[in-house]
């Protein structure tokens, strides 16, 4: 029983992983259009 | 192209929770280890993953490097060619064939050393010029991604095992964490270097990067026959059933790294463009019409 | 050859001439040397009967992190009167500047290695139980490596932010493999358990395929722009 904490474990730290990760490149895609969008309107 | 991204998502979130459940639920307990030894459906696959991505980034490396020269480029498939050529017939010659670990076929051997030769004229023909660089260093962060879930789940998965968690003569953890190393410096380089030589830099290491990694495997492996370690994870084969659900979890893994991929490198395509306008910016002023030579990849 | 040897010899001449003018650098690399002998005599307990097993460890990363703050200083002086893009566009080859680099390096850790290797003898009553002439190839094997892969690291580092961190963070890991070899080697040879000769040829194979990938791809990373 003791053992399947681990299992869980690592279950839980891949998604978490992957969840930091994804979040990371959702900001620097909103942060880029971001930036498109303003030096467009400066033009 | 754009618009199946959605339909892709929700397609490999199920598969990915379809996987999942039979990791846990289907795949018949192991004799020895208990339900523990499920952390190897996420482990295994998030490994290979990560050599796959380390591979294609070395390819576009390299390939980035003899962009400018075609003397260099003609000679490099050449090389390329041979390598294929030659590493068929080595699996097939008996000194060679007698290295081969048992069950394993060395016609499998054999496609896995034409997978060189066929990634890197594939790579060659769908990303051409700069988009190398832009798969270079999108294959390298996902790369380093799925490597980081293979360092943290390998020790959680050692400890309830072998009651260790780390063992430093173990050969594929320490290769693991050298490759790691090495492109976190990766990164690390492409992030802190000015834009316009960054690129050919960051390809550079990246070929010392995998010129390293076959003496790591040597040093350690030379390493551990003067200094018994604990033997850890061993070979044999492997149930069949779960062998199948390994490979399910892999394919389901690989769906999610080639989206993650495919976000990663249209982000990276788009930082250029922003890089590009503000460029265009302070050369022109404020009277210059807006022209955007590098355009969006339609795909 | 001869172009590129000579040009090779001219360029260490005047590095090492200059190197000797202002011992600055050289002073204060001394002394920093010995403070990390010092620093690692207090933290690892010389007294301790299995000090010799970890010797060859403590006294390679000494090596390791003077090597470092050498090789630092490697290009600074080239930024410094644009003499790095008088190289650039002279016709010499660009390996000849590399080499020149590489070798004055080598001479330069070297120097340093053969200051504290005494102190560390001394500090932790050294006396080498295995064949004592191994040493000196797993030395200089060793050094080269460091040197190598230092110098051409230096060099890429040199326009990047945080050019000093950046180049211990490049090299390190890609030392990974000759540092286990250097290591191992050295403790195999004081304790005299088991023989250097794989560490040996490991760092033999290492320094060959490193310093053939270093010439190949220096020209890429000095005309980088």
């Amino acid at each position: 029983m003791n053992a399947v904490k681990f299992l869980i474990a690592a279950y839980i730290a891949t998604w978490v992983i992957h969840g930091f990760y994804l979040t990371t490149l959702v900001r620097r895609f909103s942060k880029a259009r971001r930036e498109l969008r303003e030096l467009g309107k400066e033009k | 192209m754009k618009r199946l991204f959605p339909i892709l998502c929700v397609l490999t979130a199920a598969f990915l929770a379809y996987a999942t459940y039979r990791n846990l639920a289907v795949a018949p307990t192991d004799a020895l280890q208990g339900d523990v030894y499920r952390i190897i459906y996420y482990h295994v696959p998030s490994a290979w993953t990560a050599f796959l991505l380390f591979f294609i980034n070395f390819i576009a490396s390299i390939q980035y490097l003899v962009i400018g020269k075609p003397s260099a480029r003609s000679v490099m498939k050449w090389i390329v060619i041979a390598v294929g050529v030659l590493g068929v017939i080595a699996t097939y010659l008996p000194p060679i064939k007698a290295q081969i670990p048992a069950g394993m076929e060395p016609s499998a051997v054999a496609t896995t050393v034409l997978m060189i030769p066929a990634f890197y004229f594939v790579i060659g023909w769908l990303f051409p010029g700069q988009k190398l660089d832009v798969l270079a260093v999108t294959a390298a962060e996902v790369g380093v991604v799925f490597c980081t879930i293979v360092l943290v789940t390998g020790p959680i998965w050692a400890r309830p095992v072998w009651g260790i968690w780390w063992a430093t003569g173990d050969i594929r953890l320490t290769s693991t964490l050298v490759l790691w190393l090495i492109y976190v410096s990766y990164l690390v380089l492409r992030k802190f270097s000015n834009s316009a030589q960054t690129q050919m830099l960051a390809a550079a290491l990246a070929v010392f990067g995998a010129l390293d990694v076959p003496l790591v495997y040597l040093s350690i492996w030379f390493f551990r026959t003067q200094h018994p370690q604990p033997v850890i994870g061993g070979g044999g084969s492997m149930d069949p059933h779960m062998l199948q659900t390994l490979l399910l979890s892999w394919m389901a893994f690989l769906c999610f790294a080639f989206l993650v991929c495919w976000s990663r490198f249209h982000l990276e395509l788009l930082q250029r463009e922003v890089e590009q306008a503000h460029a265009m910016e302070s050369l022109a002023g404020a009277s210059a019409s807006p022209s955007m030579p590098l355009s969006r990849s339609t795909r | 050859m001869t172009s590129l040897w000579s040009v090779t010899l001219a360029t260490l001449v005047k590095d090492i001439r200059l190197e000797w003018r202002s011992k600055d650098a050289l002073n204060s690399m001394l002394f920093f040397s010995l403070l990390v002998v010092v620093i690692f005599v207090f933290s690892f307990d010389p007294l301790a009967e299995e000090s010799r097993h970890i010797v060859g460890g403590l006294v390679w990363v000494a090596f390791l992190f003077a090597a470092v703050v050498a090789l630092n200083q490697t290009w600074a002086r080239e930024l410094r009167n644009q003499v790095l893009d008088a190289y650039r566009v002279s016709p010499s080859p660009a390996n000849a500047l590399f080499l020149a680099k590489v070798l004055g390096n080598f001479i330069f850790v070297s120097v340093l290695e053969a200051l504290m290797a005494p102190l560390f003898v001394i500090f932790y009553n050294l006396h080498v139980l295995g064949p004592a002439w191994q040493l000196i190839p797993i030395g200089l094997l060793g050094t080269w490596a460091l040197v190598v892969n230092g110098t051409f690291f230096a060099a890429m580092s040199v326009r990047t932010r945080s050019r000093e961190i950046m180049l211990p963070l490049l090299l390190f890991p890609i030392s990974i493999p000759a540092v286990l070899g250097m290591v191992a080697g050295t403790t195999a040879i004081l304790t005299g358990e088991n023989s250097a000769r794989f560490y040996i040829v490991l760092l033999l194979t290492y320094d060959v395929v490193f310093t053939t990938a270093c010439l190949a791809l220096f020209e890429t990373v000095l005309h980088a722009e």
